[in-house]
């Protein structure tokens, strides 16, 4: 039985401007199971990177509740890892140096040498064999997002949340990133929640898609993807993959109000 | 502590000479050698009196008589403008550190610091010289401190309230406390507009140093040396002072140069 790692239930959030509060989530449902991946669409500004910060603990809701492994969430905890659309690389450190953070503020039993063991196993796992005394001046957009998912899952969190980690990068670097995030979904499995606007990435990445509707946001529509687990991109060009998409889009206009439910 | 990179090992090859006919080294020397020679051409050309303007080959002369007091003097106001500028680092540093993190206290504090910045410092130089009377060392530290904290404060409270939330972020989701996130983060990636904020301030802590000297009547420091050179009318005296705060201005700039490069390389990317 599968046991649900991050429920959200009934969640409302504003932010207070001078203008008065400004609602973005207002009755706001995710479950996410143990080992899933759920994939969190919507029309942009609709409150997408707010639900990132309540399930990290950087927020929490006016209404409603967050719980993570059962219990509600108070705070940051260091079970947590992030990865943005800005791979927010610390330019004086080398690669090496910036895959490693975490384990400066959580702590672990691992040795030194043992932390490097790890770092430099998880830059291979990526891609990025050698690259670990460079400076991050000195990689690309995407081998600095790749530096950035090792950041994320150094310290072996238990939740992985990608707020459009890819969302920059050009399109064939996008896929190729795509494929590496199945590799190190399969070798350290975690609980996935990813923030996208590309409906493709959405299908391709997780078992599960929400389709959130204009803020403030409220769960719309929850797609499941059939074929879990790893899967290539020939996945995409399937009519299965294009019926979903379909789906999708169509979901997406009547978020945006552009069609009829 | 704040994160110390490596220095990247230097290459020891290259000889004295190399050193000596590199880019680096030629092309500020040449420039400084074409001044020279255009000022003494202007002088030439003018036939100005020495009273007037003394040209640089009145200089050596200058420095000859009086090179034991340019020793003693260049040192008293090398070490209290030094001291100055440390108090301005600290004082900066603070100041731009409860600023950047407080927006009540940006608010609270910025015309407060505009207005004291916009008083020229040769109004307050009379009166902290009679606020502390006798106390020459402490005064001319003081301003020296006055001038100069000002452009720091301001560039290490931008830096860090300009820090981009993800950089807070990825610290703060795994529980770092605020003080973990500013030595890790805010601090290292401030750090190069601290140092062109510090290459501003050691330029204002001279002028701060040599307006106290000029004004108090205690005879210290170079600028205690140029008013004596004016009290004597002796012209070349006074510009053979100019220039040796000069060359000390110079060679604070390039010690900040130097510790600019050992603590924030990282920021630095040849154009081209």
């Amino acid at each position: 039985m599968t046991f649900p790692m991050i429920k959200i239930e009934g969640v409302r959030h504003a932010y207070k401007t001078p203008s008065g509060p400004l609602p973005v989530l207002d009755g706001l449902d995710v479950t996410v199971d143990e080992g899933g991946f759920v994939a969190v669409v919507g029309p942009s500004g609709c409150g997408k990177s707010t639900l990132t910060k309540l399930i990290a603990g950087l927020m929490m809701p006016d209404e409603g509740t967050v719980m993570v492994h059962g219990e509600t969430v108070t705070g940051p905890r260091s079970t947590v890892g992030m990865a943005f659309q800005n791979p927010v690389m610390l330019e004086w450190r080398t690669i090496l140096e910036n895959v490693m953070l975490p384990l400066e503020i959580v702590s672990t039993k691992m040795t030194k040498a043992e932390q490097k063991e790890r770092a430099n196993y998880l830059l291979d796992l990526v891609g990025l064999t050698g690259f670990g005394d460079k400076r991050p001046s000195e990689l690309s957009g995407g081998m600095r997002q790749r530096a950035s998912l090792c950041r994320a899952i150094v310290h072996k969190p238990d939740i992985l949340i990608l707020d459009e980690p890819f969302g920059a990068l050009d399109a064939f670097t996008r896929e190729d990133l795509w494929q590496t995030m199945h590799k190190v979904k399969d070798e350290e499995p975690f609980t996935g929640v990813l923030i996208t606007h590309d409906l493709r990435e959405s299908i391709f990445l997780a078992d599960q898609v929400v389709v959130l509707s204009q803020r403030p946001a409220k769960t719309q529509y929850v797609l499941d993807v059939p074929n879990t687990g790893p899967r290539d991109l020939d996945h995409l060009y399937t009519p299965e993959a294009a019926e979903m998409l379909n789906v999708l889009r169509h979901q997406i206009e009547v978020a945006q109000g552009r069609a009829a439910a | 502590m704040a994160y110390v990179p490596d220095m990247k090992p230097r290459s020891t090859g290259g000889s004295i000479v190399k050193w000596a006919t590199s880019r680096a080294v030629l092309a500020p020397l040449i420039a400084m050698i074409a001044f020279v020679v255009v000022w003494e051409f202007l002088v030439w050309a003018n036939g100005w009196p020495d009273y007037v303007m003394a040209s640089p080959s009145d200089l050596p002369e200058a420095y000859a008589k009086y090179w034991g007091l340019f020793i003693t003097y260049g040192w008293q106001t090398l070490w209290r403008t030094v001291v100055g500028l440390v108090l301005a680092v600290v004082v900066g540093l603070l100041l731009g550190m409860v600023m950047g993190f407080s927006r009540l206290m940006r608010d609270a504090l910025y015309p407060l610091l505009v207005g004291f910045n916009a008083i020229p410092k040769a109004t307050v130089v009379p009166i902290v010289a009679l606020l502390f009377v006798g106390a020459h060392d402490f005064n001319t530290i003081l301003i020296a401190f006055m001038i100069s904290f000002f452009p720091i404060a301001v560039s290490v409270s931008i830096g860090l309230s300009t820090l981009e939330p993800e950089y807070r972020d990825i610290l703060r989701a795994l529980g770092a406390s605020q003080a973990t996130i500013f030595w890790k983060i805010a601090l290292p990636k401030t750090l190069p507009e601290f140092f062109g904020a510090l290459k501003v301030a050691v330029t204002l802590a001279f002028i701060g140093t040599n307006l106290m000297e000029i004004v108090s009547p205690h005879g210290r420091g170079l600028g205690a040396l140029f008013d004596s050179g004016k009290t004597n009318s002796d012209y070349p005296l006074m510009f053979a002072v100019l220039i040796a705060l000069a060359v000390l201005g110079i060679v604070l700039y390039y010690v900040v140069v130097a510790l600019e490069k050992i603590f924030a390389g990282w920021a630095d990317r040849q154009p081209g």
